[in-house]
């Protein structure tokens, strides 16, 4: 599904991904761990195609297209999510409005019918619910006066709203309290858990893992992957620290 | 006469940023006058989406306790000039709701002169400006408080947002106060679309001309909040700002 091969990014001039490769298959789940300043949340914005996040060499192959020749719209719509660490507030815009449009902007670039607003507010209820996420709160603007978990799990319902085909979830763990943790691990299993899908966790914590089981653990230090195996890598991680095991 | 009728030049304060050019023709501008007796209330909106350059000149006089509403969407595809003048009696009320937006080489602008001449009047203005491209966008506004206009409460809030580095967006704010016991507030900003919002919104699906409508709209509609007339207002705002992005 996606493949990336010696992919080197700057940002503000500074290298910060120096030849990573990665192969994600339709049906897994990847996690990348890593020090602070490894380079995980550029990997994420990179794909993602924020302006910025400049790639010098290497190329990414996303379900046979060349990702990095796509807008960041262009690369939503192909199926590629990306959770951001720090959702953005939009004040003034209402999720309901901003989800709609942006899953109809999805769907006419595929060719297939605009959901109507009844359809969609059918889909956007049954995600709320999902996620234990008052309905109310979509009405509201995106993600203002939310609190840090409420944000996250926005995110999570937006994931199931939109159903990507490969999620990149950039600290979604971060900000939750241990029965949001649950909730959201759940949330991404059901939505993301499927033959013709993948999902890479961006993450500095096991316990995220705990929900949401991985086939492979990478770790990514200094702008590359340094070592991957199983989700034994995990808890050998938490144990011992980064410098021990990755060294 | 001829005197009074003279086109304004740059040194005249209201006409600082005026594109004088395209006002010559439709010069001398003709005072529109609205009255609103005691006790009673009016509202107006006006909506400026044609092609051709216009300006208006409005005096309105609010007599003790009265209310008048004005919404304004100045949003030509030309110069736009609207010139408020306000005189608030004893206690009276004078809301303005103002959107702008101007593309290409445009000119838009807003004057007003708001005289709180009697004690415990309320004025609000709320003005939102959009320009791209090469486009000016301006908002010149008096507040001023006669001595003895106790109990003033004046507010503007005034902000532009700039689709372009090549758009301009002058704000001039201005009070004037000789009374004591007043209560004026007034903030101003001009600014860009948030960068973040806009890579949010491209990561969700959203093309960056629909992102920066959303945004846009959301903007304006602080201008027309609770209007008589909120929804053709909003509706014409929007179809402005197709032409924008």
């Amino acid at each position: 599904m996606l493949t990336i091969t010696d992919l080197h990014a700057t940002v503000a001039d500074k290298p910060i991904l120096k030849g990573l490769s990665l192969t994600i298959n339709a049906g897994e789940v990847h996690a990348i761990m890593g020090p602070n300043g490894a380079g995980k949340s550029t990997l994420g914005y990179t794909l993602g195609g924020r302006p910025g996040y400049e790639v010098t060499g290497g190329s990414v192959e996303f379900l046979g297209q060349d990702l990095l020749e796509l807008q960041p719209h262009e690369r939503a719509a192909a199926g590629l999510f990306l959770g951001f660490q720090y959702p953005v507030e939009i004040p003034g815009v209402s999720f309901v409005q901003f989800l709609r449009e942006s899953l109809n902007a999805q769907r006419a670039s595929r060719d297939e019918a605009p959901l109507s607003g009844g359809e969609f507010l059918k889909l956007a209820r049954e995600q709320a619910a999902l996620l234990k996420m008052d309905m109310e709160m979509l009405k509201r603007p995106v993600n203002v006066g939310f609190s840090g978990g409420e944000k996250k799990r926005a995110e999570m319902v937006q994931l199931g709203i939109l159903a990507p085909k490969l999620a990149i979830l950039d600290e979604t763990d971060s900000g939750l309290d241990i029965d949001a943790l649950r909730i959201v691990g759940d949330g991404i299993n059901s939505v993301m858990r499927a033959p013709d899908k993948a999902v890479l966790l961006i993450t500095h914590y096991q316990r995220l893992l705990d929900y949401v089981k991985p086939d492979f653990v990478h770790v990514l230090a200094g702008g590359r992957i340094v070592k991957t195996g199983g989700p034994e890598l995990a808890l050998a991680l938490e144990e011992r620290g980064y410098e021990a095991v990755a060294a | 006469m001829s005197q009074a009728l003279a086109l304004p030049t740059r040194k005249d304060e209201d006409f600082r940023y005026a594109d004088l050019t395209a006002l010559a023709p439709l010069w001398p501008v003709a005072v529109e006058t609205i009255a609103v007796a005691a006790g009673e209330s009016g509202q107006l909106a006006l909506v400026l989406d044609g092609d051709q350059p216009v300006a208006r000149e409005l005096a309105i006089v609010l007599g003790e306790g009265a209310a008048f509403d004005l919404r304004i969407l100045n949003a030509p595809s030309a110069y736009g000039r609207v010139a408020v003048r306000v005189e608030l009696g004893k206690g009276a009320s004078f809301t303005l709701g103002a959107a702008q937006l101007a593309g290409g080489e445009q000119t838009v602008e807003i004057v007003t002169d708001v005289l709180h001449a009697h004690p415990d009047a309320v004025s609000r203005q709320v003005v939102r400006s959009v320009a791209g491209g090469h486009a000016t966008a301006n908002y010149l506004g008096k507040v001023r408080v006669a001595k003895g206009a106790d109990g003033t409460d004046g507010s503007q809030s005034i902000r532009a947002m700039l689709l372009d580095r090549t758009a301009t967006a002058n704000a001039k704010p201005e009070l004037e106060i000789f009374a004591d016991d007043v209560k004026c507030a007034h903030g101003c900003a001009v600014g860009e679309l948030d960068a973040n919002g806009l890579f949010y919104m491209a990561q969700r699906g959203l093309p960056p001309a629909e992102a920066k409508k959303l945004m846009l709209q959301a903007f304006v509609a602080e201008a027309f909040a609770g209007a008589a007339d909120e929804e053709r207002l909003l509706e014409a705002a929007l179809t402005a700002l197709g032409r924008l992005v």
